[in-house]
């Protein structure tokens, strides 16, 4: 997996005294990127029976991907239950089944009542039979946009009402004092997650200096799809 | 990786210059997806050679008497026979739609060999066919779950041995493969052997089960070595050591930096197959920018060619490529961010007996050989 004994970007003072967590604080880069890769592999699920040629293993092997994210976000304590007062909505302390892959392109209706209670660990999350309903109607419309997408992913707990309060009570000027110490300059997203660094030399060198050097890269199509907003919330409530 | 330098690559412990020799299929631009080639494959004795598309068309060449008048150049390939496989069908029972591509081609030996065939168009199962029984299969591999949403592996890729016909191998998405002997069960969920190499703990990556996956499994023709491919690499395999493969050649390790964008689009997810010549002293395999890979395990040296048009000239001979990994990039050399990941070579085929290789790049097949000197 991606070192976890990562050095700070930004030092900002803090002190780094809680473990396998901070270390993935003091990366934002690292949770940034493999929530992004999380995102990319769950549309691509979504979309596995719309495909020309229905490909059993490659269905099998995002979700397989999807498995070893949430795993590790779990690990980290990233991966959160979703607050109650969103409305129907399971709880998301669970894992992503491949039972997404039974079903067909002309199973309009979204699954029946077995899932969704409480079987672990393989239980279909929410997040994977909702918009798979709706992305047959719309295959078009992202499923984030479909579904109040920080809600399902269950990374933004009750204090993210409270941020957003924040933002909205603030003057301009400290909105972007609030938002100064974030680095939002795009990281190469290959080099984060395949843990090589530096296309030109291999080996495994400490990723953060890496990074510092590695040319910006444009954001990938389906990146664009999340908004730079999201992306720095995240932080906030991570930090 | 070295590219030999005055080009022409190694095998059989020779040095050989590969020249173009024949170009089949459309030069349009626009590729149909009917078109796409989806299978090649040489019969027993090499003057057979047939392709099968996505559109469910097979096409057989046939190879031409040596022209006695031009005793240098070798039998070209002409088309012998055409005719469509089968057609779409919609399984109304089971709502299942049941598309035209071919899989794959077996040319049935002439000798009283082996009269079984294997087939695993179900991630899920391999069947055993009886030649001459066509109406129904037997079943000796099944791995669906009784719960799918324990699905976590399927099967790859499956093939016999080419000598005891009782014996056969499948791969999986993990990147093992089981080694079974149908007289030992009838049913075959025990393995007798199983081959899987220990992960590299300090490379481990989110795509490491992805690019372990195995794409194509094929016993060397003396039986005795069994090679894989996976999306980075081909592994040589003994047949009597399971714990690790005794050969790894690395077909394009310059993309194991770029495995997100390749995730992105798709591209990881490629099923790149290999092929051993016919004396099992060189391999060959495919990659991106039309570009295949050969590799002599005699001399340990490795060649990458490409397949365009551009050097279709009769008897034209292939340069090697190469491509820039890094820092300045030479003449002639091709840097990774250059290569056109739509232009794949997923399937080759070497002719069992002679230095003669079938290249199938999308829609065109392209036919090269040795020089004779």
């Amino acid at each position: 997996m991606f070192a976890r004994g990562l050095k700070r970007k930004c030092a900002d003072g803090e002190e780094d005294g809680e473990g396998a967590l901070a270390a993935l604080r003091a990366a934002p880069s690292y949770s940034l990127q493999r929530q992004s890769l999380l995102d990319m592999s769950l549309v691509k699920l979504q979309l596995c029976h719309m495909l020309v040629e229905p490909n059993l293993c490659r269905s099998v092997l995002i979700a397989n991907t999807v498995r070893q994210i949430q795993e590790e976000m779990t690990q980290d304590g990233t991966w959160r239950v979703t607050a109650p007062q969103t409305v129907g909505r399971a709880p998301l302390d669970r894992l992503v089944s491949t039972e997404i892959l039974c079903r067909s392109a002309r199973e309009a209706e979204p699954p029946g009542p077995g899932l969704g209670d409480g079987h672990a660990p393989d239980m279909v999350s929410e997040l994977c039979v909702v918009p798979s309903a709706q992305a047959l109607q719309s295959p078009q419309s992202s499923v984030w946009e479909v579904d109040s997408p920080r809600e399902n992913r269950g990374s933004f707990p009750k204090s993210l009402d409270q941020i957003f309060e924040t933002l909205d009570s603030k003057t301009p000027g400290a909105v972007e004092e609030l938002f100064s110490d974030v680095d939002s300059s795009y990281y190469d997203l290959d080099a984060v997650l395949t843990g090589m660094v530096g296309g030109a030399k291999s080996g495994h060198s400490d990723t953060l200096d890496a990074l510092a050097s590695a040319p910006a890269l444009p954001p990938s199509s389906s990146c664009k799809d999340l908004g730079e907003l999201d992306h720095v919330v995240e932080i906030l409530v991570e930090t | 990786m070295a590219g030999a330098g005055g080009g022409g690559c190694p095998a059989g412990g020779n040095d050989l210059q590969w020249c173009f020799s024949q170009v089949k299929g459309a030069i349009d631009e626009d590729v149909a997806e009917a078109d796409i080639i989806s299978t090649v494959e040489f019969n027993y004795s090499g003057d057979l050679l047939a392709t099968g598309d996505k559109g469910g068309r097979v096409v057989i060449f046939q190879r031409e008497q040596e022209n006695k008048s031009r005793p240098h150049s070798r039998g070209e390939y002409n088309v012998y026979s055409t005719f469509q496989s089968h057609e779409p069908e919609f399984d109304y029972l089971k709502s299942l739609e049941i598309e035209e591509k071919i899989n794959k081609i077996r040319w049935l030996p002439q000798q009283n060999a082996a009269h079984f065939l294997l087939s695993t168009n179900d991630d899920l199962r391999i069947n055993l066919w009886h030649l001459e029984i066509t109406d129904r299969s037997f079943n000796i591999v099944d791995i669906k779950p009784a719960n799918m949403e324990e699905l976590t592996e399927v099967i790859t890729a499956a093939e016999f041995h080419p000598r005891q016909c009782n014996v056969f191998v499948y791969s999986s998405s993990k990147g093992t493969v089981r080694l079974c002997d149908m007289r030992s069960s009838a049913l075959c969920d025990r393995h007798s052997k199983f081959f899987e190499e220990p992960e590299d703990p300090s490379s481990r990556s989110f795509f490491s089960e992805i690019i372990s996956s195995i794409s194509d499994v094929k016993f060397s023709h003396s039986g005795r070595y069994m090679m894989t491919r996976d999306y980075l690499s081909v592994k040589v395999w003994d047949l009597n050591m399971e714990s690790r493969p005794v050969e790894t050649h690395q077909v394009h390790e310059y993309l194991r930096s770029k495995l997100c964008s390749l995730y992105e689009n798709d591209c990881i997810f490629d099923k790149f197959e290999c092929c051993w010549n016919g004396s099992d002293s060189a391999i060959m395999t495919g990659s991106y920018n039309n570009f295949f890979r050969m590799f002599d395990r005699n001399t340990r040296r490795d060649v990458t060619l490409e397949a365009s048009r551009e050097n279709s000239k009769p008897r034209a001979s292939l340069k090697p490529r190469k491509v820039c990994t890094g820092g300045k990039r030479k003449k002639d050399e091709i840097s990774v961010d250059s290569l056109d990941f739509n232009k794949k070579i997923l399937h080759t085929a070497w002719h069992p007996a002679e230095n003669i290789i079938a290249v199938a790049a999308t829609n065109n097949l392209y036919i090269f050989q040795d020089r004779i000197n």
